[in-house]
């Protein structure tokens, strides 16, 4: 029997996985980092992306573009209710998007690549969407469709950022493979340029590239030679996988983590595929435990809340700043990852009072937003939540990854436990990280 | 084809709203959506949300339950929440997908209503259509039924239609006041920005009202059905504040309703000078501004009901349409969004408007003619 704080609040020691929580209504908390689809769209260079979908439905996809300064890389068609009453969806929806196509060649010409974004109305009716892409692709023969889906009400399945990062790479051509070129596919971020991905793959003589070093739907499309692929994000791994299966590459999943040997074991596994040199995991190891004890020394007791939009292993980092000695108090998640089974069973056995909160349940809407002590959180939501504004300003990994991505949140956390943010300007932001008018 | 968007964002959304007509309220708002509506509303559509708490959910909605018409746990989780917070009101909003399968919300309110205790109503809503239509049934559904019996007082008067989908900053809601208590009028309630339910339950003390966008008319409409109020409809803009202040005490007078908005103003002709927004503040700045700039073409691209505008004046909705009445233009008042669309030659006076270009339009720099 789950034992419950408040109905919206779960001790380690009581909680069990992957669902922490029941389902009910849910508000939504003015932390808006993380990327959604249209952010993630736009990283294939010069794709235009259309949506197809009733107006209210539109408003946030039309916005996050404008935010984002790419009003010209975005278009829609609108659906209204007669369209549904009279079955004139497919109709509506192959003429609005060859619409939108005829005035984009008539004032800055055809784009190379247009990602398509049908949504749960469709799929609703059963709207045959291959005929669509069939008759587009008669009409448009220079231009790649991408098959997108924006149909949230599906979230039992994957959900369409996952998918997305499958159908974004669905361009990719069947090409021969480049024995020193290898790929990272799935992630909404760049890896930093200190990753221990990159400093290995450097050493061992590899170019590495990602679909944020294409500048060109050209070169988007030469991702394809890469011989590996990696892929270091959960969100990311279905795309992947399908896109190293059609092009018969291999793939490495190696997440990021916070776990010394896991990170070792991938940097083993990685290493030993590629024929490259094992680095020093002793010195490695050593470096991040004096970066976290630096941190200790500074922050002392000071109570730790983290989020899960922060990091897709939140409890993995839980554990490894309460290792060394800091005070994790409180983690914002609505459910557990899989990959951190192993994480909560040791939370349960080791730091029982931390607090899981979830960060959706309306209890939570009228939650005071205060701490009595100054407190530091990593991640928006958990910022928000403790009302602080000494918080580090990451999301979905941002591009941690290995010993040196330890090392870089240990040095963010002493940033921010020392420079206060305004959180109201820079929480309700969209997509950190992306190209934006704010 | 009037369905697509090359470049033009779209207007807020009719869920929206009716979310934000009702944030200041108390209540409840559950719309029963998988999952974007919120976001959208309270990042796009929603100045206060950050701040300041308020009561608005979604059901979360998944396929299985829409499929298999699983109503029951929208009704529990709307029980069990109310029970919990105890709101003033719940409101139910509807959204694409409960549309298309015709989930009964009234029915769905009685049931809640009478579980809970807590009145309970359906704003119609479905996604398809704009913040004027959800706003103005929210407020109209608040004219109905909270709306106390009472006798009105001289000089006394109702905002309608403030929401921050049209007045976005507190200095615009102040000015709102201030107009009133210039004209000589005291303001009983202010729907919905800065007035609790309780005042705006004390509306028919009210011996005139102010509608000062279009989401204001439905519920100045029951207000005048239900206790005989007349209203006027006008935004206090510049020189036009004057003809309104006399147009309330006209009506005040006469129990006549008055549109000075639309009726002052000399007819357009060619459309060479044109104003694109939300028709009541479109018509005021419009009134305001034709001494100095000559008449002006009101070109709504919202879902207003025809007497909003003069014969002059045009409703298109879409960007196409809206290029189509904007191409003959050489002054264009709008939204810096419009921009891509406007004719090459035309010059553009920055009026920037929430219900568009969103957190955007903060950073425009408003024509200080537009004021």
């Amino acid at each position: 029997m789950l034992k419950r704080l408040g109905p919206s609040v779960v001790a380690a020691g009581d909680a069990t996985a992957p669902e922490l929580f029941a389902s009910k209504l849910e508000f939504n908390p003015p932390a808006h980092g993380t990327w959604n689809i249209v952010h993630i769209g736009m990283l294939v260079p010069e794709a235009h992306q259309i949506y197809v979908c009733a107006l209210n439905c539109m408003r946030g996809v039309v916005l996050t573009a404008a935010e984002m300064g790419a009003r010209d890389r975005f278009s829609c068609v609108i659906l209204k209710e007669e369209d549904i009453t009279k079955g004139k969806v497919e109709e509506v929806t192959l003429r609005g998007i060859s619409d939108v196509l005829h005035k984009l060649e008539a004032h800055a010409g055809l784009p190379p690549c247009v990602l398509v974004f049908p949504v749960c109305t469709h799929l609703f009716l059963g709207i045959n969407m291959a005929h669509v892409y069939r008759e587009l692709e008669a009409e448009f023969p220079d231009v790649d469709f991408v098959r997108a889906f924006m149909d949230p009400i599906s979230k039992r399945r994957l959900i369409p950022d996952q998918r997305l990062r499958k159908v974004m790479y669905d361009p990719l051509p069947a090409c021969e493979a480049d024995p020193r070129l290898v790929a990272l596919l799935g992630s909404d971020f760049a890896l930093d340029p200190d990753a221990d991905l990159r400093i290995l793959l450097a050493k061992g003589g590899y170019d590495f590239r990602s679909v944020h070093d294409c500048a060109t739907y050209d070169e988007f499309k030469g991702l394809a030679r890469a011989s590996t692929m990696l892929c270091t994000y959960p969100g990311g791994l279905f795309g992947a996988k399908k896109v190293s299966a059609r092009l018969q590459r291999r793939l490495l999943y190696v997440p990021s983590s916070f776990d010394y040997a896991e990170i070792e074991h991938h940097e083993r596994e990685l290493c030993k595929t590629l024929g490259i040199e094992l680095p020093d995991f002793e010195a490695q190891r050593a470096l991040c435990d004096e970066a976290l004890e630096r941190v200790r020394v500074v922050l002392g007791s000071a109570p730790i809340a983290l989020d899960a939009v922060a990091h897709p292993r939140p409890l993995g980092m839980a554990r490894l700043l309460l290792e060394h000695g800091l005070n994790v108090t409180e983690v914002y998640l609505d459910a557990v990852n899989p990959e951190e089974a192993d994480e909560l069973s040791w939370l349960r056995d080791h730091a029982p009072g931390v607090q899981l909160s979830s960060t959706v349940l309306p209890e939570l809407r009228v939650a005071p937003r205060v701490r009595d002590r100054k407190t530091l959180a990593i991640g928006p939501r958990a910022a928000w939540f403790c009302g602080t504004s000494y918080f580090v300003n990451i999301v979905q990994g941002a591009g941690l990854w290995g010993f040196a991505g330890i090392r870089t949140l240990a040095r963010l956390m002493l940033e921010a436990w020392e420079s206060p943010k305004d959180p109201q300007d820079i929480i309700p932001r969209k997509g950190f990280g992306c190209p934006s008018c704010f | 084809m009037n369905r697509s968007y090359r470049i033009l964002p779209t207007y807020t959304g009719d869920v929206s709203g009716a979310c934000s007509a009702l944030f200041e309220l108390g209540g409840m708002v559950v719309i029963h959506d998988p999952s974007g509506c919120n976001s959208t509303y309270n990042t796009h559509d929603e100045t206060r949300w950050y701040d300041r708490d308020s009561l608005v959910f979604i059901t979360g909605l998944v396929e299985r339950d829409a499929i298999l018409g699983n109503d029951q746990k929208l009704v529990d989780d709307v029980v069990d929440a109310a029970l919990e917070l105890k709101p003033r009101f719940i409101a139910l909003c509807n959204s694409p997908i409960p549309f298309i399968s015709g989930t009964d919300f009234r029915a769905l309110c009685k049931i809640i209503e009478r579980k809970t205790g807590i009145p309970a109503f359906y704003v119609s809503t479905n996604g398809m259509h704009d913040y004027v239509i959800g706003a103005g049934n929210a407020f109209a559904q608040i004219a109905q039924r909270f709306v106390a019996d009472g006798a009105p007082r001289a000089r006394a008067l109702n905002i309608m239609g403030v929401t921050p989908l049209d007045f976005c900053t507190s200095g615009e809601v102040q000015a709102l006041h201030d107009f009133a208590y210039d004209a000589g009028y005291k303001v009983v309630s202010c729907w919905a920005i800065g007035s609790s339910l309780d005042d705006l339950a004390l509306s028919a003390q009210a011996s005139v009202n102010l509608v000062v966008s279009s989401t204001g008319l439905l519920a100045a409409r029951v207000l005048r059905e239900r206790f005989g109020t007349p209203y006027v409809v006008g935004t206090p803009v510049g020189t036009f504040s004057q003809v309104l202040g006399a147009a309330l005490k006209e009506a005040e007078l006469t129990g006549s309703c008055a549109w000075p908005c639309r009726d002052v103003r000399e007819p357009a002709g060619d459309g060479s000078a044109c104003i694109v927004g939300e028709p009541v503040a479109a018509g005021s700045v419009a009134a305001a501004l034709q001494r100095d700039a000559g008449p002006m073409r009101v070109v709504c691209p919202l879902e207003c009901e025809p007497e909003m505008l003069s014969n002059c004046d045009v409703r298109a909705y879409g960007e196409e349409a809206i290029e189509e009445a904007l191409a003959g233009a050489s002054l264009v008042v709008a939204d810096k969004f419009y921009e891509p669309i406007c004719p090459p030659a035309a010059r553009l006076r920055v009026w920037p408007h929430f219900a568009l270009s969103g957190r955007q339009c903060f950073a425009q720099e408003r024509d200080p003619r537009l004021s």
